[in-house]
């Protein structure tokens, strides 16, 4: 069977039967579309309008933030983290700053273990509202992105309550946080804790019974359980499809072990079931807020190390001691003893990784990440074929692919 | 009626202006931008347009997602070299008069990143009206940023010299 090639983009296969007499159609869908979530491009072949094949190209935002890293030294390193996965930025930085405290054979405090949980619960939250409001908007339901921006907005203020910063923050570092939680801060979280549920429930309102969202996500984009494991597929993605894996469970760190949650799975394995799953998850992580509140320890916030992290500012002005380290610190930064290690975080898209490898200098050999969009996008072909092109969008949605991530 | 009370309604109901600062009005309050997002910038530039800071108060509310239908094209992130040319596309596919906002660090110098996979600032291949520091800058920002750019807009008349 031969393939030609006639003008333009139309590919014919003899023999193959189908819409307009089994020609297909090759469509180029982006980088610069509405709902590719960014500069995602993909190469469809349609038969009328069906999908028989899809293949996603990337690289469109490749950054070099891996390389960029091993010119920077380790505690610069962490702002690097914060731009790959955009919408998780503290995510990204837990799984940095666990691998180099693996390394560096460090145990932070227990009130910094909270204050990440507490940070990693509001990313995840603040992710699944950009999914959830993106997603709505694609199909149609415009006004909860005005909804789930509202919320959006009360986490980034709080972001900036604690560390100056909306997005990308850096809060959480090699050896502990930024620094402690405000009084003020704690009462937002309060505040947030206590109306997050209804807001919740105003979006289920809106979407769960919702006649179109139903008919446009139910049946749409099924990813068997035994396909989203060969697949690679983590988070959503994966319970959506009906397992409970959640390293938040399966691994835990940061004291997740301490806390009671349940993971959200769904069998519908559809758009519908991981948008059931999303939602949960959201629950979810508004319980671990409250229990992380409630039970917050008291104590210092970053380890006491003064070759890791520099003294407290009063102290420069009393101690010689205290500038030589500040000094050494600043100019040279500290270094991590050779070895290489991995370490896997639970992010609002699935398994946020960091292989990092250590030559013993001040700065990193080599960081990779494990970033779970560009695993999530293998699964997208399985889970489009044979579906219509309008149902694509929605598809696209459910893999919640963050092209930062994906690129880096 | 006399001419003098003729005279005095049509003081109250006639302005007298130039052609160019009418156009120039017009064109101000409506810039439509390109939807158009790259990196973490296009989070907070759709986060403009959400109810918190509403853009379409400033007439900018309506995000076209054909280059074809935008006055203004929004660089909101980082851009890669492979990126560059598509961007530049969507750029020339623009109607002329059209103005470019680059937003954030990434977009005006390359940001934090000074490597091999990222174009050092989006000037090198289209023409920017306004830059906009911060990484990425807030909602706020962005306003302002076309606050300037209507007052240049509504300065220039029926021709703009691009």
């Amino acid at each position: 069977m031969t393939d030609t090639i006639t003008q333009g983009v139309t590919v014919t296969k003899t023999g193959e039967k189908g819409a307009f007499g089994g020609e297909l159609l090759t469509v180029n869908f982006g980088p610069h579309h509405p709902s590719t979530h960014g500069v995602l491009r993909l190469i469809v072949d349609l038969d009328g309008e069906q999908v028989r094949s899809l293949k996603p190209v990337i690289g469109y935002l490749h950054t070099g933030i891996e390389k960029q890293m091993e010119a920077l030294r380790w505690q610069q390193g962490v702002t690097v983290t914060d731009r790959h996965d955009y919408l998780s930025p503290p995510i990204n930085n837990l799984a940095y700053a666990l691998a180099v405290e693996k390394l560096m054979g460090v145990v932070v405090p227990p009130r910094a273990d909270a204050l990440r949980v507490i940070m990693s619960e509001l990313t995840r939250l603040s992710s699944h509202l950009v999914w959830m409001g993106t997603s709505g908007l694609e199909l149609g339901a415009m006004s909860m992105l005005m909804y789930c921006f509202r919320e959006r907005d009360t986490i980034l203020d709080m972001n900036e309550e604690i560390s100056g910063f909306r997005m990308h923050t850096s809060y959480i570092r090699p050896g502990g946080v930024m620094a402690d939680a405000t009084p003020r801060f704690l009462e937002m979280l309060d505040r947030f804790i206590h109306d997050m549920p209804g807001h919740v429930d105003e979006y289920e309102n809106l979407l769960t019974n919702n006649p179109i969202w139903r008919s446009r996500t139910i049946g749409i984009g099924r990813l068997s359980a035994e396909d989203a494991k060969v697949l690679g597929a983590t988070g959503p993605m994966l319970r959506g499809s009906g397992v409970a894996w959640d390293l938040r469970r399966s691994i835990p760190y940061s004291g997740y072990e301490n806390y009671d949650f349940e993971i959200a799975t769904s069998d519908m394995c559809d758009c519908y079931g991981r948008y059931l799953v999303r939602i949960k998850e959201m629950r979810e992580a508004v319980k671990i807020l409250r229990q992380a509140l409630d039970r917050l320890p008291d104590g210092p916030v970053n380890v006491d190390d003064r070759k890791m992290l520099p003294p407290p500012r009063e102290e420069l002005e009393t101690s010689m001691e205290a500038v030589i380290h500040h000094f050494k610190l600043f100019t040279e930064g500290y270094s991590v003893p050779p070895g290489d290690v991995y370490v896997a975080v639970e992010s609002g898209r699935g398994e946020n990784g960091c292989y990092v490898v250590s030559d013993g200098t001040h700065k990193p050999r080599r960081v990779k990440f494990r970033s779970a969009s560009f695993v999530n996008l293998q699964a997208l072909e399985q889970m489009s074929l044979n579906h219509m092109i309008a149902d694509m969008v929605a598809i696209i949605g459910t893999a919640d692919t963050v092209l930062g991530d994906c690129d880096r | 009626m006399g001419v003098e009370a003729l005279a005095e309604s049509l003081g109250r109901n006639i302005l007298t202006t130039t052609l160019g600062k009418v156009v120039g009005w017009g064109r101000g309050n409506s810039v439509w931008p390109a939807q158009f997002g790259l990196a973490c910038c296009a989070i907070e530039m759709i986060a403009t347009a959400t109810a918190g800071v509403d853009i379409g108060r400033f007439g900018s509310e309506a995000f076209r997602a054909s280059p074809r239908q935008s006055d203004l094209m929004i660089v909101s992130g980082r851009v890669s070299q492979k990126m560059a040319p598509i961007l530049r596309t969507i750029y020339d596919q623009m109607p002329e008069p059209k103005w470019v906002i680059s937003m954030g660090a990434c977009a005006s110098t390359g940001g934090i990143f000074n490597n091999y996979a990222l174009l050092q600032g989006v000037d090198k291949i289209v023409p920017v009206d306004v830059y906009i520091p911060g990484c990425p800058p807030r909602p706020e920002d962005l306003l302002n940023a076309l606050m300037i750019l209507q007052e240049r807009i509504k300065a220039q008349g029926i021709l703009p010299q691009q």
